[in-house]
C-alpha cells in the first residue's frame, strides 16, 4: 500500500490548541480531521506536509447541530453521519439529507466532517453546493478571534479557501426560513463517485405562493462548487412552474462551465446542470409547501 | 511516538513513526492481519475495522490518531469461540469466496445489525456500498447479513 | 432454483458448505502479505513516469545513503546478472527492469529494498532518473503507421510495432456465402481496455537460502508449478530447489497468472542482501503495470437470410497487446480462444483475419475471467446477432432460437475447427425466457415507451470452451497443460488429496473433497484438500480459465477411482470372494446378493496398512496418483436475459433484473457454482457500465486508482435470478464442465443489448462500453461514439 511522506504529528483537544499549533506551525502544518481527501492525497504523494495536527478531539467542542427558529448552527466537526442522520436538520433543510445519502458511503461518512469537506474545496464536493444553495455562511477563528465569511466568498480556486493561515474553520451558520424547501440531488457513475454534475436547490415561497427566493448550488462544472447567480433573479416573483423550471436549468447550464474528462463531456455535464437544476426545483418547492 | 490504544479489549502501547496507517500497525506491529488492505484511497473498504464502535477505513486512519480509543477487529467478532452470527451467516450463506474482503464485509454488517437488527435488502446494500467484493456479486452478502439478522 | 442439500447426499456433490470458510471469517485466512519471516526486508518499485522514454542517466546514491536502505537496483544491476529481460508467457520479452527504454506508464525501472515498506517508499523518491521523452504510441490504429516510433528496438530488426497476424476459418467460403446472403450487416465494435483488479494485489515473499541454495517463495500466483518451472529456467536455480507456495489468495481473474517483473525483483533482492524480502504492489502499480484484459477493436460482419437464418461470420480484429506480447495463452492460439466467435448457431462459414500490435501500455490481455479470449468473441457474435435482429426487425430472442445448434449436432465440430462436446441448447434458452417472464417484459416495454420511458431487454446466448487442455496442441512455454493429482487414504480411512490447481476463492476445498467423496465413499469432512505449495503437490498448469474442474476435477475422479480399484481388490479379500462378486455401495463394497457381508473404506484403509498379507502382487497402501490429460475442452453454455431502465432525463442506466441459467454439466456444488455465477455477473455490470482503463495522449494511464478505474458496489447489480440445465460433457470422467467464467463471459453482450434495445426508439443499434452515463447520454442524440 501508497504510504505518506514522513510527518509529526500533533493532537489539539481544542479549538484554541489548534489555532496555537497552527499559528507556530505555520504553512508546515496541515488540520486533519477525517482525513479521507488528505491521507489519500498523502499516500499518493501529491500532497506533503511536516506536520499533521488532529483535530477529532474537537468533536465534543465543534460536533453540535443546533437548529433555532432563525438559524442552523453546525459545528466544522459534525460528521457527514450526524448530518444525514439529523432528523432535525432534515426537518428545516431536507437538502442535507439529500446529499449526505450520496457523498461517498457510509463507513467514509462515519469519519469525513462538515469543515473537512468544505475545506478540501475539491470542485466535485458536495457539501459545498449545498452550502452555496442555503446561502450559508463560515465562521473562521483564529487567534484575533472569529470572522464571518459568506459562502460565496469562502472558495478561492480549487483546493483553496478563505482559511488563512493560523486559522481553523469552526461553524457553518445557515438560515431558516418559513415556506421554503430545499434538494439535492447528483449524478454518479458509480456509488461513492465524485459527482459527475450535482446540483442544490433552495426555495423560498412568498405569502401568495410566488418565489421569494431561490437559488442554485452545482458541484463539478468548473474550478469550484458555484452558484448560479442569474437563477435568483430570473425567479423571483414568478410562479412555480416546469417552464420556469426550465429556465432556471437553461441558466445554469449557460452559467456553469464544466470540463470534458472520464466522467463525462462538457455537453453532457452542461445538459446535467440544467436537468438537474430542473428536477432540485421541483422538489424544493414541493417542500416548500407550493 | 508513542501510541496506546485498546484493541479488541486489550491495552496496547507501541512506539511507532508518527506516519504510522492504522491497518499497518495492526498487521504489522501487531500481527492482526485479519484486516487487510485492497487500495490506497480508501475506496475499497477491505481494510474496515471499527473506531470506538464505529466502522473505519483502517488505511485511512493514523494509529497515531487511533490513540486513546478503541480499536475492534474481525479477530475479537467471535466471542469465547463461538462465532458471531454474521460469521456463521457468512458461511451459511456463502457470502465469502476468497475471504479477502470478507472481513471487513463482516465488521460493517455487525455494526448495521447492532444499529438495525432488522435491515432490508437495500438497507443492507448501502450499509456495505463503501466497500467492494470481486467475488460473491453482493447477493449472497445480502442473504448472510439477512441471515444473521433473523438467527 | 432449488438446489440439492448435501444434507440429504452426506457424501458426494450437493450444497454443502464450504471447508475453507472457518478460517476466513475468523480473520485467519493466510495471504502473501500476511507472512512475516525473521529479519524480512521490504521492497519497492520505482515505475516510469512516462509512456515512452529513453533512459539517459540514473542516480541512485541519496536512495542508498538513506537509513534503513540496504539495497538499491537497476536494471544495469540486472543486466550484469543476466536477468534484465525475461521470457513471456506468450514467448516475448519482457524488461524485469528498464535498461535502455521504458515502454509504458508504469513500466519497472529500478528497486529499492530496505527494513520497513515505508522506509523503501521514501528511498524510491531519491533516485534521480533523467529521462529523453520519446512519442509514444497510444492508439492501437496507427501503430502501423509507417512514422510510427518502433516501440521494441530491443528486438533485433525491428523496424515497426507490428506484433503478429493470425487468421481462422475459410475466408473464400465465408466471402462466398456474403456474396448471395440477402441480409448482411456489418458493425464496428471495441472491447476495451479492463482490469481484473482483485482485491489483493500481486506480490510476493523471497526467501533465497545461499547456503542451500534453495528459494522458497510465497506468491500471489494462480500457477505455482509453471511459475516454478520458469523460474528455474530464467534464474538458473535448479527446479527442485525453488519451492513457490501460493498461499490463500484474494482474488485472482487472471490477473495472477503471469510473471511479473516484482516477482523477479523479490528474488533477486532476497539474494543481493541475504535476507527475505517481501514485494507486495500497491493498487496503482496493480492497476497501471499487471495484465489488463481485452482491448480488441473489432469489426464484425453477419451474413443471413431475410427471414432470419444466420449464414456466416467474419470478423477482423485489431489486437492491441502493449509494450510486449504477454498474453497468457496456450502457445498455438496467440489470440487465445476466441476461435469460437462463431457461437452457438448453425451457420455455414466463418473466418476472422486479426493482427495484433505494440502500444506504450502496459503488457498482458489475456486475464479477467476471459476463458482465453472468449469473452471478446462472445461479445461480437452475441452483438451482431442482435445488430442483425434490429436490421431484420426481429425478436432477439426468436432470432436467437432460430439458429441455435440442435442436440443431434453434437458433438459439433464449428467452421473455425472447435469440437464442441455437447450441449442441449434450446431447453436453456426457454428456461431463461420463462423465468425472465420475457413476452410479460415485451408488454411491460411497450407500455412504458408509450409513456415516455426507457427500458430495455437484452439477451445473450454462449457457449465457452474451457478446460484447456488436450497436450497434443495446448502447452504454455512448452509445459503440456495436463494435470497432476495424488491421494492418500490413511489407515484410519482419512484422507489427503494433493491437486496442482489452486484456488484463488473458487472453494476447492470443497469442491475437491466433494469429488474424491462421491468416488470413493469418505465424507468430505474427512479428506483434506492440499494445493499451492510445490513441494507438497504434483505437478500441472494451474488454476484460470475455468480449467480446475474440467483439468484437474477430473484427475481427482480418476485418482479416486484408482484407489477404489485397489480397494476392491482388497476387499475381495477380507471378504474371501472374488472380485467380481462385489458390488459397490458410495463408502463401501458388499457381496451380491448378501448385503451384510460388506467392509467400508475404512476397513480396507486400516486392512491396506496393516499387518498380514495382501493379496499376491499387491503392495500395501492405498493410495494412487495421476495426470490426467483432457481429450477435449469442455463446452458449458448458458442463457443470459437483463432488463435495465434509463433515465431519460440522466441517461443512467440501472440494472433491474439479471436472470441467468448456466449449463455446466454436472453440478457437483450447485452453492459454490451459483456463488462463481453471481460474481462474473457482477464483472459483467463492471464492464458494460464503468470500468476502462483509459490513457490519454501522451500515455497517462487514467484507471490508476478505485478513485478512477470503478468497480461495482453493492447498489449496482441487482438480487440475481439463476437457473440451470444440466448437459453432461461426454468426455469428462463425471460430465462436469467449468463455469468460472461463464458470467463474465455471458454478462457483457447481455447488458450491451439491454441499454441498446433500450434505446431503440432513438434508433440506436450500438453503443460501446463503457455505458456511462456520458456516453449513452451521446448515444441517445446520436452520437455514440467509440471509448478509444
Amino acid at each position: 500500500m501508497q504510504v505518506p511522506a514522513p510527518f509529526e504529528y500533533a493532537r489539539a483537544s481544542t479549538v484554541d490548541e489548534a489555532v496555537a499549533l497552527l499559528e507556530r506551525l505555520g504553512d508546515t502544518a496541515r488540520l486533519i480531521a477525517g482525513g479521507h481527501s488528505l491521507l489519500p492525497m498523502m499516500k499518493l504523494r501529491l500532497a506533503s506536509f511536516d506536520h499533521l495536527i488532529d483535530i477529532n478531539d474537537l468533536h465534543g467542542e465543534l460536533g453540535y447541530i443546533t437548529v433555532t427558529p432563525d438559524e442552523v448552527r453546525i459545528g466544522a466537526l459534525a460528521r457527514h453521519r450526524e448530518l444525514l442522520e439529523s432528523d432535525e436538520l432534515a426537518a428545516v433543510h431536507p437538502i442535507f439529507r439529500d446529499a449526505e445519502r450520496v457523498i461517498a458511503d457510509p463507513v467514509v461518512r462515519n469519519r469525513g466532517t462538515l469543515g473537512g469537506s468544505l475545506c478540501q474545496a475539491d470542485p466535485s464536493e458536495d457539501l459545498s453546493a449545498v452550502c452555496t444553495a442555503l446561502g450559508a455562511s463560515c465562521v473562521i477563528r483564529g487567534s484575533g478571534g472569529s470572522r464571518v465569511v459568506p459562502m460565496a466568498d469562502f472558495h478561492r480556486g480549487p483546493y483553496e479557501t478563505a482559511v488563512g493561515e493560523g486559522e481553523i474553520l469552526t461553524e457553518v451558520r445557515v438560515p431558516v426560513h418559513a415556506r421554503a424547501g430545499s434538494a439535492y440531488a447528483k449524478v454518479e457513475r458509480r456509488a461513492g463517485d465524485w459527482a459527475v454534475v450535482s446540483a442544490g436547490a433552495f426555495v423560498r415561497l412568498a405569502a401568495d405562493g410566488t418565489i421569494a427566493d431561490a437559488r442554485v448550488g452545482l458541484a463539478a462544472v468548473g474550478p469550484n462548487t458555484t452558484g448560479i447567480p442569474g437563477i435568483p433573479a430570473a425567479l423571483r416573483g414568478r410562479a412555480p412552474a416546469e417552464d420556469v423550471y426550465a429556465e432556471a436549468g437553461a441558466i445554469a447550464a449557460e452559467g456553469c462551465d464544466p470540463a470534458t474528462d472520464q466522467r463525462g463531456s462538457a455537453d453532457y455535464k452542461r445538459h446535467l446542470a440544467a436537468e438537474l437544476t430542473r428536477r432540485t426545483l421541483r422538489v424544493a418547492v414541493s417542500r416548500a409547501g407550493g | 511516538m508513542r501510541v496506546t490504544m485498546i484493541v479488541n479489549g486489550d491495552e496496547v502501547t507501541r512506539e511507532i513513526e508518527d506516519r504510522l496507517l492504522l491497518v499497518h500497525f495492526l498487521r504489522d506491529t501487531l500481527g492482526l492481519t485479519g484486516t487487510h488492505w485492497g487500495c490506497d484511497t480508501s475506496n475499497c473498504g477491505t481494510c474496515v475495522v471499527w473506531l470506538d464502535g464505529e466502522p473505519v477505513k483502517s488505511c485511512t486512519v493514523l494509529a497515531a490518531m487511533a490513540g486513546g480509543h478503541e480499536v475492534r477487529t474481525v479477530e475479537d467478532l467471535a466471542a469465547n469461540g463461538t462465532l458471531d452470527p454474521v460469521q456463521e451467516g457468512f458461511m451459511q450463506c456463502h457470502g465469502l469466496q476468497c475471504g479477502f474482503c470478507t472481513p471487513g464485509m463482516l465488521m460493517t454488517a455487525r455494526a448495521l445489525l447492532d444499529r438495525n437488527p432488522d435491515p432490508s435488502e437495500s438497507e443492507i446494500r448501502e450499509a456495505i456500498s463503501g466497500q467492494i467484493c470481486r467475488c460473491t456479486g453482493y447477493a449472497t452478502i445480502v442473504r448472510s447479513v439477512r441471515w444473521a439478522a433473523s438467527s | 432454483m432449488t438446489t440439492v442439500d448435501n444434507d440429504l447426499k452426506p457424501v458426494g456433490y450437493g450444497r454443502m458448505l464450504r471447508k475453507e470458510d472457518p478460517r476466513f471469517v475468523r480473520g485467519r485466512g493466510r495471504y502473501t502479505d500476511d507472512v512475516q519471516l525473521p529479519g524480512m526486508l521490504h521492497l519497492a518499485i520505482l515505475r516510469s513516469p512516462f509512456a515512452h522514454a529513453r533512459i539517459v542517466h540514473m542516480d541512485t546514491t541519496a536512495a542508498a545513503a538513506l537509513p534503513r536502505v540496504k539495497a538499491v537496483v537497476t536494471g544495469a544491476d540486472l543486466a550484469g546478472l543476466g536477468l534484465a529481460w525475461m521470457p513471456t508467457l506468450s514467448g516475448d520479452v519482457q524488461a524485469v527492469l528498464a535498461t535502455d527504454k521504458v515502454r509504458f506508464q508504469g513500466q519497472e525501472v529500478a528497486f529499492v529494498v530496505a527494513e520497513d515498506r515505508y522506509a523503501a517508499r521514501d528511498a524510491l523518491e531519491l533516485i534521480d532518473v533523467e529521462y529523453d521523452v520519446l512519442d509514444p504510441v497510444i492508439d492501437a490504429r496507427r501503430a502501423l503507421d509507417p512514422a510510427a516510433p518502433v516501440i521494441r528496438d530491443d528486438l533485433a530488426g525491428k523496424t515497426d510495432n507490428h506484433c503478429f497476424d493470425w487468421e481462422t476459418g475459410d475466408a473464400a467460403a465465408t466471402a462466398a456465402v456474403f456474396e448471395r446472403a440477402d441480409v448482411v450487416v456489418s458493425q464496428d465494435l471495441v472491447y476495451p481496455r479492463v482490469h481484473p483488479a482483485p482485491m489483493e494485489t500481486c506480490g510476493a515473499v523471497a526467501d533465497f537460502d545461499a547456503v542451500e541454495g534453495r528459494l522458497k517463495l510465497w506468491s500471489t500466483t494462480q500457477a505455482p508449478h509453471a511459475h516454478r518451472t520458469l523460474y528455474a529456467m530464467v534464474a538458473g536455480i535448479p527446479e527442485h530447489k525453488i519451492q513457490v507456495i501460493s498461499p490463500d489468495i484474494g482474488g485472482g481473474f487472471g490477473n495472477k497468472v503471469p510473471i511479473y517483473p516484482g516477482y523477479v525483483c523479490a528474488i533477486v533482492g532476497s539474494i543481493v542482501t541475504g535476507k527475505p524480502v517481501k514485494w507486495m504492489e500497491d493498487r496503482s502499480e496493480n492497476l497501471v503495470s499487471t495484465g489488463f484484459a481485452r482491448d480488441y477493436i473489432m469489426r464484425g460482419e453477419i451474413a443471413a437470410t431475410r427471414d432470419g437464418k444466420i449464414l456466416a461470420i467474419r470478423t477482423h480484429v485489431l489486437a492491441d497487446h502493449g509494450a510486449f506480447n504477454g498474453t497468457a495463452a496456450p502457445v498455438k492460439y496467440p489470440a487465445g480462444f476466441f476461435g469460437v466467435f462463431t457461437g452457438s448457431y448453425d451457420i455455414e462459414a466463418a473466418y476472422c483475419s486479426m493482427t495484433a500490435v505494440y502500444t506504450n501500455k502496459a503488457p498482458g490481455g489475456v486475464a479477467y475471467a476471459c476463458s482465453f479470449r472468449i469473452t471478446e468473441a462472445v461479445y461480437l457474435v452475441e452483438r451482431i446477432v442482435d445488430c442483425l435482429a434490429y436490421e431484420l426487425d426481429m425478436d432477439p430472442a426468436l432470432l436467437r432460437l432460430r439458429n441455435l445448434l440442435k442436440p443431434d449436432q453434437f458433438p459439433y465440430m464449428s467452421k473455425t475447427g472447435w469440437e464442441y462436446d455437447s450441449g442441449n441448447y434450446e431447453p436453456t434458452m426457454r428456461l431463461a425466457l420463462s423465468l425472465a417472464g420475457y413476452d410479460d417484459l415485451r408488454r411491460e416495454q411497450a407500455e412504458r415507451r408509450s409513456r415516455g420511458e426507457i427500458m430495455g431487454i437484452g439477451i445473450a446466448f454462449f457457449t465457452e470452451a474451457v478446460g484447456a487442455g488436450p497436450r497434443k496442441n495446448m502447452d504454455i512455454l512448452g509445459l503440456g497443460m495436463a494435470d497432476g493429482c495424488e491421494l492418500r487414504v490413511h489407515p484410519t480411512g482419512k484422507a489427503v488429496v494433493r491437486l496442482s490447481v489452486q484456488s484463488q476463492g473458487q472453494g476447492h476445498e470443497t469442491t475437491f473433497a466433494q469429488i474424491v467423496a462421491e468416488e470413493i465413499g469418505i465424507p468430505p469432512a474427512d479428506i483434506d484438500v492440499v494445493h499451492g505449495d510445490t513441494d507438497q503437490t504434483p505437478f500441472g498448469l494451474g488454476t484460470y480459465g475455468s480449467r480446475s474442474t474440467p483439468v484437474s476435477g477430473a484427475a481427482a475422479a480418476l485418482v479416486a477411482r484408482k484407489v477404489r480399484d485397489k480397494a476392491k481388490l482388497i476387499a475381495a479379500s477380507m471378504l474371501e470372494v472374488s472380485v467380481a462378486d462385489l458390488e459397490w455401495q458410495k463408502g463401501s463394497f458388499s457381496v451380491k446378493g448378501d448385503p451384510g457381508a460388506a467392509v467400508t473404506i475404512q476397513d480396507i484403509a486400516m486392512r491396506a496398512h496393516g499387518a498380514g498379507d495382501l493379496p499376491d502382487g499387491l503392495e500395501g497402501g492405498l493410495e494412487a496418483q495421476i495426470c490426467y490429460n483432457p481429450s477435449n475442452l469442455t463446452y458449458p453454455h448458458g442463457a443470459y436475459i437483463c432488463v435495465v431502465d434509463i433515465d431519460p432525463g440522466t441517461a443512467v442506466v440501472k440494472v433491474r433484473r439479471f436472470v441467468a441459467v448456466d449449463d455446466c454439466g454436472t453440478r457437483i456444488n450447485p452453492m459454490i457454482i451459483e456463488g462463481q455465477v453471481h460474481g462474473g455477473l457482477t464483472d459483467g455490470v463492471g464492464m458494460a457500465l464503468m470500468e476502462m482503463i483509459a490513457f490519454d495522449e501522451d500515455g497517462n494511464c487514467l484507471g490508476a486508482s478505485l478513485m478512477d478505474y470503478l468497480l461495482p458496489t453493492a447498489l449496482e447489480v441487482p438480487d440475481w435470478e439463476t437457473g440451470f440445465t444440466v448437459t453432461p460433457s461426454p468426455h469428462h470422467p463425471i460430465g462436469a464442465k467449468g463455469v468460472g467464467e461463464s458470467a463474465t463471459v455471458g454478462s457483457p453482450p447481455a447488458i450491451v443489448n439491454a441499454v441498446v434495445d433500450a434505446l431503440r426508439p432513438y434508433g440506436v443499434r450500438h453503443a460501446d462500453m463503457p455505458l456511462t452515463p456520458s456516453r449513452v447520454w451521446d448515444a441517445m442524440r446520436g452520437h455514440a461514439q467509440p471509448p478509444i
